[in-house]
């Protein structure tokens, strides 16, 4: 188990204060000019050296990211653009660091923002957290009194503004190009990439998105050193990680355990273990909704990291655990989650708009069992024509997760289907 | 559209809309967060303003705020119907929210909604007869771990039974303000019955009383997890 002094989110919990006397007291913006001083390529180094990937979902490296952006300053303002538009269900790990550790968010705009020359942040807050929402704004304010942000941000003689944009209820603001429109002031709707947002971002201008997970993790990864974050988790999969846990567990938790660690130790330390204990478990989500789910048989002995879980044909995503034990009805939760896409397929590509309702009818129908067996084969084939074929991701991650249902669990379905069959003969009879 | 929905909607609608001098000062200091010329950037934060004020977004509101920002207002009716937290028409006091996406429902969100539509007496898009509260079904709200959760205005309530759901709904109609956040008693998304990390921060927020917090989470796992 990953040791507390190894964590960087020692008030995940709130047990503290999030304000500054007591985020100062935890290690936030200690050395942060001498960290500044020691220039823009350092950081950009240290961060790919440390192994850090992007905590959104994605898991690309973010030093790599940084160092997409042009270099030195050209005629065009460069932006650091936070993507706290949290929606992935099942997450709920950037909501805790903004209301009880925003000051590791904040010091990590300015970190990030050098790094990649920019003198203003954009963090785009879901609107539901609005609270959370002024206490991050309450932070800034008290960034701004303390010097720590505005002209000469730390003494470092950078200057750095951080402003926050509140989205309003739209999941597919947390996709990147989206989120660049929302912030526009447009509809949210993804645009094809590229010009990828480095080249041309917010605005026209060379912009780098990143998660508020990702550029929290920052300060602490560049002051302690590269080596100690990439000194844990399996290679190339370094570091800690926020995990949610969520669904048929005892103590359902969001909790920060180092990279790698497996899913049935991850449940049983934190989360008090399985609802009626490991054999009751039928399968989990392991990384928000958007990924496959995996059985039992694969939840035995899987770790939870980006490769792994990519091995069994899955993936980390947002690393937020769904756990469902055996009372679960597999077919409406896919269903349920079915709804979801179809209500936030934005409806500008036509695979997608038209796609994720046909998928929803047909899970509807598969759930009563009111279908037939060929039909499975029909909406597999759906999803593989949604897959791959829109602007953005959300097609793709409302194909993946009916993938998964039948890629384990095909002959519940079709017991369903026989089962509806021979009640309607019973009942002709 | 046809008639009879334009009919409708127009019953509502206000003749003139203008933010109150509180809200006209926001207003300043929202633009000036955007790099100049790219005040259109603060179309969502001025229709949120608008719609604090007045409850809901009105035509009129929108209309003032695609003036403010020299915006063609098709612009601005294009972000109204794009984003779900807009309420194009008014809603009651109490604007109860509830998710019933995965997490939710595997931990009991349909008892949650049991609960609303017992006390409200309405179904999900209805509000009540005397125009207090509206109820809404809503996609996950970002509190996974401290499900089931529902939202009313701008407070998350949390570890939701239906007993708790019930009561939090009687307390906010009589005008009380109950507790915000988890109705199980734990702090943020920190295991029930107590951390299982950073245990020497934890302090008085450990759960004083364990048993009970973990059957108001869950009435079948509170013995198995004293």
């Amino acid at each position: 188990m990953l040791r507390d002094e190894d964590r960087i989110y020692t008030n995940l919990y709130g047990f503290e204060a999030w304000a500054l006397k007591s985020a100062k007291a935890r290690g936030d913006w200690d050395g942060t000019k001498a960290i500044l001083g020691k220039g823009r390529d350092w950081i950009v180094e240290e961060t790919k050296k440390a192994g850090l990937r992007g905590r959104g979902g994605a898991g690309f490296s973010a030093g790599l990211k940084w160092s997409f952006m042009p270099k030195g300053e050209g005629p065009l303002p460069h932006y650091l653009v936070v993507n706290a538009d949290e929606g992935e269900p099942g997450t709920c790990k950037d909501r805790d660091i903004l209301r009880f550790e925003p000051h590791k968010l904040i010091e990590g705009c300015l970190i990030a923002g050098f790094a990649i020359g920019a003198h203003a942040a954009y963090i785009y807050v879901r609107g539901e957290y609005y609270n959370e929402t002024n206490v991050l704004q309450a932070a800034i304010d008290e960034a701004y009194a303390a010097g720590l942000l505005g002209p000469n941000a730390c003494k470092s003689g950078w200057a750095m503004d951080v402003f926050i944009h509140r989205g309003m209820g739209a999941y597919i603001c947390g996709e990147e190009s989206a989120l660049i429109q929302s912030l526009e002031g447009k509809k949210g709707q993804p645009r094809s990439k590229p010009p990828f947002p480095a080249g041309v971002g917010v605005w026209g201008c060379p912009t780098t998105v990143n998660n508020v997970e990702t550029i929290a993790d920052v300060p602490t990864i560049l002051r302690r050193g590269a080596e100690w974050f990439s000194g844990m988790g399996p290679e190339n999969n370094n570091g800690t990680k926020i995990f949610c846990i969520s669904g048929h567990v005892e103590t359902p938790c969001n909790i920060e355990e180092e990279m790698g660690i497996s899913l049935k130790g991850l449940i049983k330390k934190h989360a008090g273990g399985v609802r009626g204990g490991w054999d009751n478990l039928l399968a989990v989500i392991p990384g928000g909704a958007s990924t496959p789910m995996i059985p039992k048989s694969v939840c035995d002995d899987v770790h939870m990291d980006f490769d792994s879980l990519r091995n069994v044909r899955t993936g980390l995503g947002t690393a937020a655990v769904i756990v469902m034990d055996t009372s679960t009805d597999l077919v409406a939760a896919i269903t349920r989650l079915a709804r979801f896409y179809m209500h936030e397929s934005c409806g500008q590509c036509t695979p997608c708009r038209e796609g994720t309702g046909w998928l929803w009818r047909t899970m509807v129908r598969m759930e009563k069992g009111n279908a037939a067996v060929a039909e499975i084969d029909q909406l597999l084939e759906v999803t593989r024509q949604i897959e791959g074929h829109t602007i953005c991701a959300l097609g793709d991650a409302a194909a993946w997760p009916i993938q998964g249902l039948f890629r384990h669990f095909r002959p519940e379905v079709e017991k369903r289907i026989a089962a509806r069959r021979a009640d309607a003969k019973h009942r002709a009879a | 559209m046809n008639e009879a929905i334009l009919a409708d909607q127009d019953k509502f609608q206000p003749a003139i809309f203008a933010f109150s001098p509180e809200n006209a000062k926001i207003v300043e200091a929202t633009i000036a967060k955007y790099p100049k010329g790219r005040q259109r950037s603060a179309v969502m934060p001025l229709l949120d303003l608008a719609q604090r004020q007045e409850g809901w977004l009105s035509r009129a509101a929108m209309d003032h705020v695609a003036s403010m920002l020299g915006m063609p207002p098709i612009r601005v009716y294009e972000v109204a119907t794009f984003y779900s937290m807009y309420n194009l028409k008014p809603v009651g006091r109490l604007n109860v929210q509830i998710c019933t996406n995965i997490s939710c429902w595997l931990r009991g969100a349909p008892e949650v909604v049991r609960a609303a539509r017992e006390v409200l007496g309405v179904e999900f898009g209805q509000t009540t007869a005397d125009g207090v509260a509206t109820l809404s079904e809503v996609e996950c709200l970002g509190a996974c771990a401290n499900a089931p959760v529902m939202q009313v205005n701008d407070d998350l309530y949390e570890d939701m039974t239906f007993d708790s759901a019930k009561a939090v709904l009687q307390a906010l109609l009589k005008g009380e303000k109950p507790t915000v956040g988890s109705q199980a008693g734990r702090r943020g998304a920190c295991p029930c019955c107590g951390a299982t990390t950073l245990k020497d921060k934890a302090g008085d927020y450990v759960a004083k009383e364990p048993a009970k917090a973990a059957e108001a989470a869950d009435p079948k796992a509170g013995k198995e997890t004293t």
